[in-house]
């Protein structure tokens, strides 16, 4: 498959913006300037750029509590993210979801989920009202290699190949579910073995390429876009940080060595170097794109920094939804 | 001096299990992260190094499955502590604890009998958002089969979880995210806190306080203050909410003739309707004023500590309350 000089740089756009993003919260979370949990998708940012990057902007993803990755590869905007994790008023959710429940339905970014394999059935539906509407949009659910061990991911696998739905299921293989290896959950290797037992397509590809992930995602995206049916996609890939933000809880559940081989092949430099090496782009161009991103993390800061926090009034707005203007039915304060 | 001894909500916690993995083999633990990792929460570090594998057993993430290994082991002759890393995943759990754990003995007409707990952690106050901060009781008090324990402090916290263990019923207990790091004198040896018997935290005369796990405690800070303008509250601590101790709540409303019930859950349809209504049917004619219920509004748990710090109760949502009540029976005179 040959990758455009243009899609190089937009895979590679979002992997940066990803990376600059999660470091960003990962540093203010150390500084104690975020509230609440935060899991960071630094190492993993192949996979989200690589998908997305094979979606238009009416496609629809489901995501994890390791979501922030997926929305900005999905075209998220930092300073409502960033303003979001400090649970300001202007964020994306107006300061109610946070990290864990980031989105943007507006770029089909269906949420960051807390409930681990929650996201799965929830893309099904969103895969079935896309065929329904008949407007060949496609959904996409991201999901860890942990949550393939909970009941919700194999009813949704099972029901989007029963039903023959326009989806991928995109499986983001970090080799833990928190502290707790993967070898000690399952007694398979590869997460793509599950894919055979419902009927559909599954492939294994580096999770650390964003190439190879990127062309895995658009076959299997053109698949379901023409009524080829679900397939399954296994990136292989690593966390950086600890489960939840960047410390070390102080107990090893992983070795130092282990960390340190996925990071020789991190997914964002080996790519500048392949690109650099293939004549597609040069160092100054790459350096310039840091640049860049850099400043719009800043500037996010900056906002979220200057947003207000929503005031105490807004507790009990947005719990229902309105169905008419006359409609008073919308919860009780009691 | 060991009777000096100090421990922290979640060590009492895992004292208890630890005390009762030792007397009893059939006992076992299962749950997300438990084993190695010790728990995120921390409560079952250092357990599976004391027992093996075999008897502290890091699992998928799987949480029907967890509560269903519970209700199979259980309903076959073992002891399991299952746990379910946060309140809000019960919610993943619920054909295996609402269909399965409660009912089996029943519907088999007595003929099982399922030994077993079902341990979690609750409640907000971390920013944790909607889905890992839930104060989800009274679903669980609302199910006949179940058990439900949500203790205030370190001492009721080892009493109450070994007699969950040792109890032949499915019970659920329920550990405050908050409370885990709170210290106490909990006496080294095992002890049992009766499931079903509440605890009169502070004895008072002008009103009753009923409240549980962290509420008990702002509770006690309310009543610290109003103690100041000459107001003596009691304070209940039912401790456990199924089965609940009415007689000890109807007597001391009897006794102060004013009730206010504070949770951390929803006030709709939360156990303060339950309790209210307890007392309105057994000590109607000693109420000098209606029962106060305060809880959180009715709308999940924010996210931003801007609107969540407004959303729970505290101290001053108690002592508001309180003052509130004792006005309007004045007013009433
Ligand atoms: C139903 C449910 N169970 C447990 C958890 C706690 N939890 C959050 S993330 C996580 C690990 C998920 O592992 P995986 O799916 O591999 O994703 P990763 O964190 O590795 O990206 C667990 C157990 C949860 N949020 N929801
Ligand atoms: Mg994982």
């Amino acid at each position: 498959m040959e990758i455009s000089t243009t899609k190089q740089f937009d895979l590679h756009r979002r992997m940066v913006r990803i990376r600059l993003f999660e470091e960003a919260a990962g540093r203010l979370a150390e500084a104690n300037r975020l509230p609440g949990f935060l899991h960071l998708y630094v190492g993993e940012e192949a996979v989200a750029s690589g998908v997305c990057g094979a979606l238009n902007d009416d496609d629809h993803i489901t995501s994890t509590h390791r979501g922030h990755g997926h929305l900005v590869a999905k075209g998220g905007d930092f300073n409502r993210m960033m303003a979001e994790l400090m649970g300001k008023a202007t964020g994306y959710c107006k300061g109610k979801g946070g990290s864990m429940h980031i989105s943007d339905t507006s770029l089909g970014m269906l949420g960051a989920n807390g409930i681990v394999g929650a996201g799965s059935p929830i893309a099904v539906g969103a895969a079935f009202a896309n065929r329904y509407r008949g407007r060949g949009q496609v959904a996409v659910a991201f999901f860890g290699d942990g949550s393939t061990n909970i009941g919700a991911f194999h009813e949704a696998a099972n029901m989007a190949c029963a039903l023959h739905l326009p989806i991928v299921f995109a499986c983001e293989n970090n080799e833990y579910g928190e502290f707790t290896p993967r070898h000690k959950t399952m007694a398979i290797t590869d997460i793509v073995d599950r894919a055979a037992g419902y009927g559909m397509p599954g492939v294994i590809v580096d999770g650390m390429d964003v190439i190879a992930v990127h062309e895995a995602a658009v076959e299997a995206v053109e698949r379901a876009r023409q009524g080829g049916g679900p397939s399954l996609i296994e990136a292989k890939t690593y966390r950086y940080y600890n489960h939840h933000g960047i410390q070390n809880l102080g107990l090893k559940y992983r070795p130092d060595e282990e960390v340190a081989a996925w990071k020789q092949r991190d997914p964002i430099f080996t790519f500048e170097d392949r690109m650099i090496e293939n004549g597609v782009a040069t160092r100054e161009k790459v350096d310039e794109i840091w640049a860049e991103l850099r400043q719009d993390i800043e500037t996010a800061i900056q906002f979220a920094d200057d947003s207000p926090y929503p005031t105490p009034d807004q507790i009990m707005v947005d719990v229902y939804t309105k169905s008419s203007t006359s409609d008073t039915t919308v919860g009780t304060k009691s | 001096m060991s009777d000096e001894r100090k421990l922290s909500y979640g060590q009492a916690f895992n004292e208890a299990v630890s005390q009762m993995m030792e007397a009893d083999p059939d006992v076992f633990c299962a749950g997300e992260d438990i084993g190695a990792f010790g728990g995120v929460f921390g409560t079952f570090l250092g357990l599976q190094a004391k027992f093996g594998e075999h008897r502290v057993v890091d699992t998928p993430i799987s949480e029907q499955a967890i509560v269903g290994l519970g209700v199979g082991a259980s309903v076959t002759g073992l002891r399991p502590i299952v746990d379910l890393m946060f309140m809000d995943f019960i919610c993943v759990a619920l054909d295996q604890i609402v269909n399965q754990a409660a009912k089996l003995k029943y519907m088999f007409g007595g003929e099982a009998s399922l030994p077993m707990t079902i341990t979690t952690a609750g409640g907000g106050g971390l920013s944790a958002a909607a889905q890992h901060s839930q104060s989800l009781e009274a679903l669980l008090c609302h199910i006949p089969g179940l058990k439900v324990v949500m203790p205030s402090n370190p001492y009721d916290m080892k009493g109450l979880m070994i007699s969950c263990i040792k109890d032949n019923n499915p019970t659920v207990m329920i550990k405050h995210k908050r409370l885990l790091g709170m210290s106490a004198v909990v006496p080294t040896e095992a002890y049992e806190i009766p499931l079903g018997k509440g605890n009169i935290l502070r004895p008072g005369t002008d009103v009753t306080i009923v409240a549980y796990a962290r509420m008990a405690n702002e509770a006690l800070i309310a009543a610290a203050e109003l103690a100041k303008e000459g107001i003596e509250c009691e304070i209940i601590d039912p401790r456990t909410l199924q089965p609940l101790d009415t007689d000890l709540i109807v007597d001391s409303a009897k006794k102060t003739n004013r009730v206010v019930v504070v949770h951390e859950a929803v006030r709709f349809g939360g156990l303060g309707g339950e309790i209210a209504s307890q007392i309105q049917e057994l000590a109607f004619d000693y109420l000098d004023a209606p029962v106060t219920r305060i809880g959180a509004p009715f709308s999940p748990v924010p996210f931003s500590p801007a609107l969540e710090q407004h959303y729970i109760p505290d101290a001053k949502t108690i002592l508001a309350g309180v003052r509130e009540i004792m006005q309007r029976n004045v007013i009433r005179g």
